[in-house]
């Protein structure tokens, strides 16, 4: 791939980025979260169309334009989220799309032979008729690779693949791995854990910001100078300056006060997570994606089933078992998918701020709606919300309007913890300056932030102390904010 | 204009709808009221002797006795004297005025209708002919309302016809508009409606005391059929919540299973009835207290009783969606149920009370069809919850959930009768009537469509 650019409505996803992967390579894919991986590779399967560049196979330019054009080019993709049909057995997932006719019927004792062929080829054992929802994930992940093999795939790109996997299965991909690029294929392998790249990558390429940023043999590369590829912008002066900066006081004595989580557990993803926020501090939770931050926040703000450990504030030991036990506690959540779980698009700003205010603005259980109104009109002026009307639909806005409401509807609430999930993400720059500024004017305030973002220069700018999360489990706690430097953090996000 | 236009679509169609209606049955009224008699009345004491003597002539119909029975207390008010009133064929006409013109000097006036006045013997050559025998009736005049041009749609009769033919099914909307703004959909509402019929004309019977029943037994047993009615309803709300299982499956389950269980507890009764003995019969149940016809067949200051609690019902709910905080959580919830629940609104609370709401919506309406036909029907209501989500979706709510306005939906029940009507006064017959609402239901949610683009 050569010159490969992409931008979407006020983002510029892949500027100018080259790719060459060689036969029986295996090429490791790097970058921070958002630094455009995923959107290559939707290029490369077709889901994405270049905005400029070439794609060559062989030395011969392709076009790809659709998910067909790149299996015909010889290109398998094997996402994160699997293709597969689970009510399907092993045999008729590979054959998908590949029966012979429409009309004719499906030759099933040849498809048979040839998934045995194909699972001989990768060196495992599978029961061609077992259904697919029978399988691990690993076993799945099988046979997407077997299907990938079925379309005489030359190139296989893997998302992530050992995400879902257990040490053991880890291994076993490994080994398929190495048997493709022993017989000559191409693989892209992306992966967050720098120990794998090293174990199987011959080859690096580093992606930052949508931009390339150099390609090396992994020969070349310790641990440390690939993390600073992967972060190495220079800190700008974007973040605002806290007029009163409270001491953190670190020997117990303000202790008590705040939010204090310990031993929290829940789902897959959160394994035992304690910290806490204090009053009139910012903490970061940081980490990689899947390293269970938003994950923390949904057991904190009792969205998800929490299985075990206690959440405290100030002292105070809280149960709760739903959002609204939290909000009656005091604490929200600006979640990370606006869109999707911040805002109810179809309704009104008004609507949206009022809902979890109702009982303030009834009277004889009657909404009044000037009182609500009035109170909407404070925030509209207090934080420079550009909307058109209270009536304008909260799905017209753009995202920093969005995430104000939203903010609005938590600051009527007057919360005392606020966790606010990647706050600037999608916002302009312009935005995201004044959502730093009304974050310091909350701690001033003394209220408790719990901020999550993945966004390192975002971290170091604003937290007073920076938690970092591995796979549902805290690696590290930074008190000196001062003195880190991302590629601190890094170090203890890839552990 | 275009907004205005898109906001109050349905309102227009169903303008415009009567407005062609109106146009089409434009034809020759021929008043039968009351207050038609009393017009007749005093058109004859003004224009015959001081005291004139009248022989009011109308056919054998309720509607006719009425009205003579206006014209008479009419004219004797007014000092005059009926001297006979027949209600009843044109031999019986002649026979009275036969006997009226020998045993009276002078009769002055017939008071008649357009139907009575067509016939034979009241014809003015017919009765030149019977004065020569019967000399009393020589001078005497035939008065008859006056007809006008009108259409026979826009008749105070029809529309209050059409709307309390149709309040039922406007009730029962008003749950199913809150179900599918929750995004869901109910389907044992016509079930329900007659589970709570024979649950109440049981109950009515057995422990109100039957043609005796008192209001409070009357009152109590209502409240027991609807009761019934709303712990379906959360039964419902609570397999679509806490298990999981889709609306369009628990309601079907329900509604196969409330239609049993009226149809068990009707022959049941009836097999109870003679004795135990023999099997019973599906039929209704009878209630026998004669007050509990008021509310389906009563009316109040002239405007049917079911109409009437049918706006009540729509006020409130219009007032329960728009200005308190359930109204709010409904709409919240449709619109994003996950946003709603981070928001701090209990979901699950929300909708096992939505279709509780709706499973009482269907009780209410289920009283209110017993009290027509007094008496409790185990196959009532079949097909009703076609019908009722074809109201709520022509109302303009989006099966998507999130949208949707009560009145929205009582102009979509309108607009369903008054075609319903409208193509019933044309003579068009049931089997294609279903065509045309099978159209209609599809041109509205394409309209929907459109509107969102």
């Amino acid at each position: 791939m050569r010159g490969v650019d992409k931008s979407f409505p006020g983002v510029h996803a892949l500027k100018n980025v080259d790719l060459n992967v060689e036969a029986g390579d295996v090429l490791a894919l790097l970058g921070e979260n958002g630094a455009g991986k995923s959107t290559l590779i939707k290029v490369l399967g077709g889901a994405h169309r270049p905005d400029a560049g070439i794609i060559e196979i062989d030395g011969r330019p392709v076009e790809i334009t659709s998910p067909q054009d790149s299996q015909r080019a010889g290109i398998g993709i094997i996402y994160q989220e699997f293709n597969l049909v689970p009510a399907m057995t092993v045999r008729e997932n590979i054959f998908l799309g590949q029966e012979p006719g429409r009309v004719s019927f499906v030759p099933a004792g040849k498809e048979r032979r040839r998934a045995r062929e194909l699972f001989d080829r990768i060196g495992v054992e599978l029961d061609p008729d077992a259904l697919v929802r029978d399988l691990t994930v690993a076993q799945q992940q099988v046979v997407e690779i077997a299907k990938a093999l079925s379309l005489d795939s030359r190139i296989i790109v893997m998302d992530e693949p050992s995400a879902a996997l257990s040490p053991r299965e880890v291994e076993g991909l490994f080994r398929i791995v190495k048997e493709l690029k022993s017989q000559g294929i191409g693989i892209v392998y992306v992966s967050h854990r720098l120990d794998e790249i090293f174990a199987i990558c011959n080859q690096v390429t580093v992606l930052r910001d949508g931009a390339y940023v150099d390609s090396k043999p992994i020969g070349e590369l310790t641990r440390e100078t690939l993390i600073e590829l992967m972060v190495g912008r220079k800190l700008e002066n974007e973040f605002p300056k806290r007029a009163v900066t409270k001491t953190v006081e670190t020997d117990g004595k303000e202790a008590g006060a705040g939010l204090a989580l310990s031993n929290l557990v829940g789902g897959p993803k959160v394994k035992n997570v304690s910290f806490n926020v204090r009053r009139g501090e910012i903490v970061a939770l940081t980490g990689l994606v899947g390293a269970g931050r938003t994950e923390t926040a949904r057991l904190i703000f009792g969205a998800d089933k929490r299985e075990a450990g206690t959440i405290t504030l100030d002292g105070e030991e809280l149960s709760i078992n739903s959002p609204r036990d939290a909000i009656a506690a005091g604490i929200c959540l600006l979640t990370e998918d606006r869109k999707g779980q911040g805002l109810i698009l179809n309704q009104s700003v008004l609507e949206n701020f009022g809902l979890p205010n109702l009982s303030r603005f009834t009277a004889g259980g009657l909404i009044q709606q000037k009182r609500e109104r009035n109170a909407f009109q404070s925030y509209v002026q207090q934080l420079q919300i550009k909307v058109s009307g209270p009536e304008q639909r909260a799905g017209n806005l753009s995202g920093g309007n969005q995430q104000k409401v939203v903010l609005a509807k938590w600051l009527e609430r007057d919360a005392e913890v606020i966790i606010f999930d990647e706050p600037t993400r999608g916002i302009d720059v312009g935005a995201k300056f004044e959502i730093y500024l009304l974050m310091h004017r909350l701690v001033e305030q003394g209220k408790a932030i719990l901020m999550i973002s993945s966004e390192l220069p975002e971290v170091l700018g604003m937290a007073d102390r920076i938690v970092v999360l591995h796979e549902g489990r805290v690696t590290g706690e930074i008190n000196d904010v001062k003195s880190a430097t991302q590629e601190s953090i890094m170090d203890l996000a890839v552990k | 204009m275009k907004r205005f236009i898109a906001d109050n679509g349905s309102v227009i169609v169903l303008l415009a709808l009567c407005a062609y209606y109106s146009v089409v049955t434009l034809g020759e009224q021929h008043p039968n009221t009351p207050a038609a008699g009393l017009e007749v009345a005093a058109t004859i004491l003004k224009e015959s002797s001081e005291q004139p003597t009248v022989v009011v002539i109308t056919r054998d119909t309720v509607q006719d006795r009425a009205y003579s029975e206006a014209v008479r207390a009419a004219i004797e008010t007014g000092g005059g004297t009926v001297l006979a009133v027949v209600n009843g064929a044109p031999t019986d006409a002649r026979m009275a005025l036969e006997q009226v013109g020998g045993a009276f000097s002078k009769v002055d006036a017939i008071a008649t209708n357009h139907s009575a006045s067509g016939w034979g013997p009241l014809k003015p050559q017919k009765l030149k002919v019977t004065a020569e025998k019967f000399p009393g009736i020589a001078g005497i005049k035939v008065f008859k309302p006056r007809s006008y041009t009108w259409p026979s749609f826009l008749t105070r009769e029809n529309l209050v016809n059409v709307i309390n033919q149709n309040a039922v099914i406007a009730i029962i909307a008003i749950g199913m508009t809150l179900v599918i703004i929750t995004a869901g959909i109910d389907l044992s509402v016509g079930s329900l409606l007659a589970l709570c019929g024979v649950t109440t004309a049981v109950a009515v019977q057995q422990m109100a005391g039957g043609a005796d029943a008192g209001t409070i037994g009357l009152l109590g047993a209502c409240l027991i059929g609807t009761g019934v009615c709303t712990l379906c309803g959360v039964f419902n709300g609570v397999m679509i919540t806490w298990f999981r299982v889709p609306a369009f499956v628990v309601t079907l389950a329900m509604m196969m299973v409330a239609r049993g269980l009226a149809l068990i507890v009707a022959v049941q009764y009836q097999s109870a009835l003679l004795g135990g003995g023999t099997e019973g019969t599906p039929e209704a149940v009878k209630i026998e207290a004669a007050s509990f016809g008021w509310l389906g067949n009563g009316a109040t200051l002239g405007i049917p009783n079911p109409i009437l609690l049918m706006l009540a019902l729509y006020v409130l709910a219009h007032i329960t969606m728009t200005k308190t905080s359930v109204g709010r959580y409904i709409y919240a919830v449709g619109g994003n149920p996950e946003a709603a629940r981070l928001s701090g609104v209990p979901v699950f609370g929300v909708l096992i009370l939505v279709y509780a709401i709706c499973g009482a919506m269907a009780g209410l309406a289920g009283i209110v069809d017993a009290s027509r036909f007094e008496g409790g029907r185990p196959n009532a209501g079949e097909m009703y919850e076609l019908q009722v989500i074809a109201a709520v979706v022509v109302g303009g709510t989006s099966l998507a959930g999130g949208e949707g306005r009560i009145f929205g939906t009582l102009v979509g029940a309108m607009i369903i009768a008054v075609i319903q009507n409208g193509l019933n006064m044309a003579g068009v017959a049931s089997y294609e009537q279903k065509c045309v609402f099978g159209g209609l239901i599809l041109a509205a949610v394409l309209l929907d469509r459109f509107k969102r683009k």
